[in-house]
């Protein structure tokens, strides 16, 4: 169903897209003359740039919406499950046996980091589908990839596959090609769908995990949805683009006051605003006049941090 | 009927067996820690017994599709949870979730039931302790379901909400939906219960209709007081 929130974030990005094609360190006018190479900048530069970052901004959107429904929390974000550190992981190791230079390799590593993660967390938390028992194991995975991922920087075989790794984790859809493109937007699309498949169940669980199963929840099938939606949303974004915070914490939250609550009608519009947010900060990026590119990574956790402070400061004053 | 036969689940339950009639207002009242909830919960379905079964019309209810089981018994839990601010006719409207409709007949019969027509519109956060918590038993009767499973539905209403919450469930009753909940006040389930199970230390102590089954002697040893009853059928009061 199409509610006017939805309309008005369509419309937003039907403006936004072509804008930001424009838009960069070399200025195309569409009415002044031809800019030399300017077909070539459009479609092999920008174009795959801004597509993959509407998808994977859809994705990490969807991701955090469903997460908070699952988790019946609104701090949640789809980093709590540890799959993008294991898909960082897996890209990181690609950079340490060098291998990252070949076409394709980095980004299947981190799918595999990020399924191995996901394996992982459906092994420790088991059968119960308690979403407790879920949450601690993504912390868990997350805590030890993390650690593996520091030994990994600091056994770098050089100092320059040091700095590609740290660099590569800041995230960044710079110098990102149609490759990309093919990699991460099937993937994410399909974690989208399974995301969307959630929705009743999430809604059920508004009443707590009781209430929920009395309504007709299999937490089960709840668990598997939600460990394959985030791990091929999340696992997609990492390995197409480095780690990308904030997006599925702030997004939701946003959107949350232009629904009527229920979880499952925050996942479209999550997915919409995550797309038009992630288009917005890369172009942003891309046109700042600093003498490197400032990484998508960094501004939006520059932009999060202090949105994730304002967050807490009123629900402690809720909570008083 | 219901059917629970030789429950056993650790810690709580302890070879518990008893049939549930529909069309009655069953009461299971015991001291804290009995294992009341649990019995209730194992009964919904919700909770699976180390052994044991529990049948719904002759059928295993752990064979049951979650949904099916969901059509048939509305479940309430004892917390009051709602975790996202959600107004009054949405958080109804979850009760339709085992029939993947939002029925507008049976939310706006389960609101007008519950009293909540004025409040349909107003945010979960913004009702009192009371609201909230018929707002949430309207969630239930809006699935239309056969059995009503709720586990201390009294706890958080004034007087006079406990008294029209009973009608309602009386109601319910007469029509022939099966009513099981969890109870503390002996009063209440010796004035409006068709039938009462005492639970104690997992077992139960006691099976019947209320005037056998609450005399002075269970009462004095399920919860260790001496007490008596006064007043007449249908309006006793406890006093100790």
């Amino acid at each position: 169903m199409i509610t006017r929130p939805v309309a008005l974030l369509l419309l937003g990005l039907a403006i936004a897209f072509p804008l930001t094609l424009l838009a960069g360190r070399v200025w195309i006018d569409p009415f002044a003359s031809p800019v030399p190479n300017a077909l070539v900048i459009l479609t092999e530069l920008r174009l795959p740039r801004s597509v993959l970052a509407l998808v994977l901004g859809a994705g990490l959107g969807a991701a955090g919406a469903a997460m908070q429904g699952y988790l019946r929390n609104p701090l949640a974000d789809p980093g709590l499950f540890g799959i993008a550190p294991g898909a960082a992981l897996g890209a990181v190791l690609s950079f340490w046996t060098g291998l990252a230079g070949t076409a394709w390799l980095l980004p299947l590593f981190a799918l595999l980091g990020a399924g191995t993660a996901m394996a992982l967390l459906s092994l420790i938390a088991g059968r119960s589908g308690s979403a407790l028992l879920f949450t601690l194991a993504g912390m868990m995975i997350a805590s030890l990839t993390g650690a593996m991922m520091s030994l990994a920087i600091s056994l770098s075989p050089t100092p320059f596959a040091m700095s590609e790794i740290v660099t590569w984790l800041m995230g960044a859809l710079s110098d990102r090609s149609w490759n990309d493109v093919v990699i991460a937007a099937p993937l994410t699309l399909a974690g989208i769908a399974v995301l969307l498949r959630t929705g009743p169940a999430l809604d059920a669980l508004t009443l707590g995990e009781q209430a929920a199963r009395s309504l007709g929840l299999d937490p089960r099938r709840l668990q598997w949805l939600m460990i394959g939606g985030t791990g091929l949303t999340v696992g997609a974004s990492v390995a197409a683009a480095g780690i990308i915070g904030f997006v599925g914490l702030i997004v939701p939250h946003l959107m949350r006051r232009f629904t009527d609550g229920r979880p499952s009608q925050l996942i479209v519009p999550s997915a919409l605003a995550g797309a038009l947010l992630v288009l917005v900060a890369d172009s942003v990026c891309r046109v700042l006049p600093l003498q490197s590119e400032l990484r998508l990574g960094i501004a939006l956790s520059l932009l999060g941090a202090p949105f994730f402070l304002a967050l807490l400061l009123r629900l402690r004053r809720e909570l008083v | 009927m219901l059917q629970a036969q030789n429950l056993i689940l650790r810690g709580r339950l302890d070879d518990v067996s008893a049939a549930i009639r529909p069309g009655e207002i069953t009461a299971i009242v015991g001291p804290n820690g009995a294992g009341k909830s649990s019995l209730l919960a194992c009964l919904a379905g919700l909770l699976d017994p180390q052994s044991g079964t529990v049948q719904l019309s002759g059928e295993l209810l752990a064979d049951l599709a979650p949904q099916a089981r969901a059509q048939a018994i509305g479940y309430l839990p004892q917390s009051p949870e709602v975790a996202w601010d959600v107004s009054v006719e949405t958080l109804v409207a979850l009760g339709r979730l085992p029939w993947r409709d939002r029925d507008a007949a049976s939310i706006n019969a389960a609101l007008a039931t519950m009293e909540l027509e004025d409040l349909r519109q107003r945010p979960v956060s913004r009702l009192s302790g009371g609201e909230r918590a018929r707002a949430l038993m309207a969630r239930v009767l809006a699935g239309q379901p056969r059995w009503i499973h709720a586990d201390e539905p009294l706890a958080n209403l004034d007087l006079a909400h406990q008294q029209a919450l009973l009608g309602v469930l009386r109601a319910q009753a007469d029509a022939g939906t099966g009513v099981v909940m969890v109870m503390h006040g002996l009063a209440e389930a010796m004035n409006h219960a068709d039938r009462v199970l005492v639970v104690l230390e997992g077992q139960l102590l006691a099976d019947g209709p209320p005037e056998t089954v609450l005399d002075l002697a269970t009462i004095q040893r399920a919860w260790g007081i001496d007490a008596r009853w006064l007043g007449e059928a249908g309006g006793r009061a406890l006093a100790y």
